[in-house]
C-alpha cells in the first residue's frame, strides 16, 4: 500500500535526525577508543605512538586498578541506591499523609535534588564535614563524641552520604507517586476487613509499589553508575571512593596515558552495558507489564 | 489527659455535634506526633540547604567557627564579593549552554517521539533500546576522543561545542519521556484529525503537541537541570570563556579558611534558578521523574 509506505517513510524523517545526532555524539567517540585502546599513546611523547595490539588491555587487567575501581563503583553506587530508595520510600510514607504544611514539606525535601551537585558537595565537605569547623562534628561535640575526620578518614562513605542525600528526593519522589495512585477504594475495603496499617502496607502497598521500586533503583542506577563530581570535589578517588568514571579521568588527565585510558574506557563500556542489558531487560518487562494491564 | 496539652480544650470534644468515632483522640495524638516526626526529619534533610544560604549572609569572619555562630551580623557583602570574582560571565554560560542544548533537544526529540508513539515504525523498540544504552556509557570513556577532536577544530573552551555535547547526553532521556507522554494520547484524537484531513504539521502542532505539554515542559525542565549541573564536561573542555558555573565554584575554596561565606554565596547563586524553576514545577518533574513510565 503507498500510503503505508509514505507514511512509514515519514515516519524515519521524523525519527532519523534525533539517531543521528545520538550516534555521532556517542557512537562515533565510543569507535575512536576503542581504535586509541590499541594504540601505544602517551602525550607526553608523541612521537612513539603506534599499534600495540592488546598490551593495554593485558596493563589494564594486571594492574589491580580497574578491579578495585569496579568493586568501588559497585559498592558506592549500590550503598547509594539502597539508601536512597530506603530513605526515599520512608519520606514518601511520611508524606502521604494530610499534615499542617504537607506541600512547603515536599517542596522542601525535593530541593537537595536539585541542588548542583558541585556545590553541594564542597557545601558538604567545607562547612558540614569539616574536621574542625564542621556542623557533623560540632554535632558529636554536643552529645559528647570525639570529632570524625570525615573527609580523609572514611572518604567512600561521605561520597555515599552525600549521593544519598541528593538522591533521596528522586526516589521519594517516584514512591509518593506510587502510593498515591493507589486506589483508594482497595485500602479501605481492607480497613473494613480488619488489616491493620501493617498488615495493609506488607500485603496491598508494597506489591502495588513493585514497579515504582523497581523504576526508582533502575534510574537512579543509571544517573549513579556514572558519579564523578563528588569524587573529584571531595576526596579525589582516595580510599575506596575512586569509581570507574574518576579512575578514567585520572588516568587519561592526569597521567596522560591515552592508549590505556582508552583500554580502561572499553572495559568500563563492556562492564556497564552488561549491567546495562540486565537492568534494561526488566525495565522492559515493567513497561510491558504496564502495557498489558494498561492501566 | 493528653488532648488538653495538645491545645485542643478536653470539654470541646464533647461539644462538637458530630459524633467522633472511638479511639478518636488517640488517633489525633498520633497523627499530631507523626506530624511533628515528619517535619523534623524533612528540616533535617533540609539542613544542609539552610546552612548554605545563612552561611552565604554571613561575614567571613563568622562562617567558619566553632561553635558555629547562629546569630552573625547579617551582610550581603559575600555576594558583593561573589560579583567581583566576575561570576556573571560564568553564569552566563551555564544559561546559554542549559537553554540552548535544551531547546535543540526538544527539537529533536518531538518529531522523534511522535513517530516512536504514534505513528507506524517497524520495530520501535530497536531505536528505543539504543538511545537508552547511549545513557548506560560513561562519558568518561568517550571523552578522549572527544577532546581530541575539539582541540583539532579548535572547540576547546567553546560554549556552542559544549552545547551540542549536552544535546548528545540529554536528548535519550527527552525522547524516552516524551514517548511515554505521546503514547497516552487517545488515538481516537489523531484519528479524527487525520480523517478531516489534517496535514502532518497541524497534527503534530495543533492536535498532539497541546495535550502533551506538560510532557514537554517535564522533559525540558529535567534536560535543563541537567545541563545547568553538568561538571564533568564542563571542567574538562572549557577554561576561561566557555567556563561555565559547576567547575568554577571550586575557585571559591582557597583553602587558607577565609572562603567559607563567599562559597557558599556563590553556591545559592548558583542553585537558585534550578531551585526555583524545580518548585514551580514539582508536579512536572515527578511525572519527568518516573519517564511518565507510571501515572
Amino acid at each position: 500500500m503507498t500510503t503505508g509506505r509514505r507514511s512509514l517513510a515519514i515516519s524515519r524523517a521524523l525519527l532519523w535526525p534525533a539517531l543521528i545526532v545520538a550516534i555521532l555524539l556517542t557512537q562515533i567517540p565510543l569507535v575512536a577508543t576503542l581504535f586509541y585502546s590499541f594504540q601505544e599513546w602517551n602525550l607526553l611523547r608523541p612521537g612513539q605512538r603506534g599499534f600495540v595490539g592488546f598490551d593495554n588491555y593485558a596493563k589494564v587487567l594486571s594492574d589491580g586498578s580497574f578491579l578495585s575501581s569496579l568493586g568501588n563503583t559497585v559498592l558506592v553506587t549500590g550503598s547509594a541506591v539502597v539508601g536512597a530508595t530506603v530513605l526515599g520510600l520512608l519520606f514518601a510514607l511520611l508524606l502521604d499523609r494530610k499534615f499542617l504544611g504537607q506541600s512547603v514539606a515536599r517542596t522542601l525535601m525535593i530541593t537537595p535534588f536539585l541542588v548542583m551537585p558541585a556545590a553541594a558537595a564542597l557545601i558538604w565537605k567545607w562547612s558540614i564535614l569539616d574536621f574542625t569547623y564542621g556542623m557533623a562534628n560540632w554535632g558529636l561535640s554536643l552529645v559528647g563524641l570525639p570529632p570524625v575526620a570525615w573527609n580523609t578518614e572514611m572518604p567512600a562513605a561521605t561520597v555515599i552520604m552525600v549521593l544519598i542525600w541528593q538522591f533521596t528526593p528522586f526516589a521519594m519522589l517516584i514512591l509518593l507517586a506510587g502510593l498515591q495512585s493507589q486506589p483508594r477504594e482497595v485500602l479501605e475495603a481492607a480497613g473494613v476487613d480488619g488489616a491493620g496499617p501493617f498488615r495493609t502496607f506488607t500485603w496491598i502497598t508494597l506489591p502495588h509499589l513493585r514497579q515504582y521500586v523497581e523504576i526508582t533503583v533502575l534510574l537512579a542506577t543509571i544517573l549513579l553508575l556514572q558519579v564523578f563530581d563528588p569524587v573529584a570535589i571531595m576526596t579525589k578517588g582516595t580510599g575506596g571512593s575512586k569509581t570507574l568514571s574518576y579512575l578514567l579521568y585520572e588516568r587519561a588527565f592526569i597521567g596522560l596515558e591515552v592508549g590505556e585510558a582508552a583500554a580502561y574506557g572499553v572495559m568500563t563500556v563492556i562492564v556497564t552495558i552488561a549491567v546495562a542489558m540486565v537492568a534494561l531487560r526488566t525495565l522492559f518487562k515493567v513497561f510491558s507489564e504496564e502495557g498489558l494491564m494498561n492501566r | 489527659m493528653t488532648t488538653t496539652t495538645l491545645g485542643v480544650p478536653a470539654t470541646k470534644s464533647t461539644q462538637v455535634p458530630i459524633r467522633k468515632p472511638a479511639g478518636w483522640a488517640s488517633r489525633r495524638v498520633r497523627g499530631i506526633a507523626l506530624t511533628t516526626v515528619t517535619w523534623i526529619a524533612v528540616l533535617a534533610f533540609f539542613f544542609p540547604v539552610v546552612w548554605m544560604v545563612f552561611t552565604a549572609f554571613k561575614p567571613e569572619s563568622q562562617a567558619a567557627t566553632l561553635p558555629p555562630t547562629f546569630a552573625p551580623d547579617f551582610t550581603l557583602d559575600r555576594f558583593q564579593a561573589v560579583f567581583d570574582r566576575d561570576m556573571l560571565p560564568y553564569l552566563i554560560n551555564s544559561a546559554s549552554a542549559s537553554l540552548g542544548s535544551t531547546l535543540l533537544v526538544l527539537a529533536l526529540a518531538i518529531p522523534a517521539a511522535y513517530a516512536l508513539s504514534v505513528r507506524p515504525v517497524k520495530n520501535v523498540r530497536d531505536p528505543l533500546f539504543f538511545l537508552i544504552s547511549t545513557k548506560f556509557m560513561p562519558v568518561a570513556a568517550s571523552i578522549i576522543p572527544v577532546y581530541m577532536l575539539l582541540q583539532a577544530v579548535g572547540g576547546l573552551d567553546n560554549i556552542t561545542w559544549l552545547t551540542i555535547l549536552y544535546v548528545g547526553i540529554n536528548l535519550p532521556i527527552a525522547v524516552w519521556m516524551m514517548r511515554s507522554f505521546l503514547a497516552e494520547v487517545p488515538r481516537e484524537i489523531i484519528e479524527a484529525a487525520q480523517i478531516d484531513g489534517a496535514g502532518l504539521r497541524t497534527e503534530i502542532f495543533r492536535v498532539v503537541l497541546p495535550i502533551v505539554l506538560p510532557g514537554v515542559a517535564a522533559a525540558g525542565l529535567i534536560c535543563f537541570i541537567f545541563a545547568w549541573n553538568e561538571f564533568f564536561l564542563a571542567n574538562l573542555l572549557t577554561t576561561q570563556v566557555a567556563r561555565t558555573t559547576p567547575p568554577v565554584l571550586g575557585s571559591f575554596v582557597d583553602g587558607r579558611g577565609q572562603f567559607l561565606s563567599v562559597l557558599s554565596a556563590a553556591s545559592t547563586i548558583a542553585i537558585v534558578p534550578v531551585v526555583i524553576a524545580g518548585w514551580v514545577a514539582q508536579k512536572q518533574l515527578v511525572r519527568g521523574l518516573a519517564m511518565g513510565a507510571i501515572k
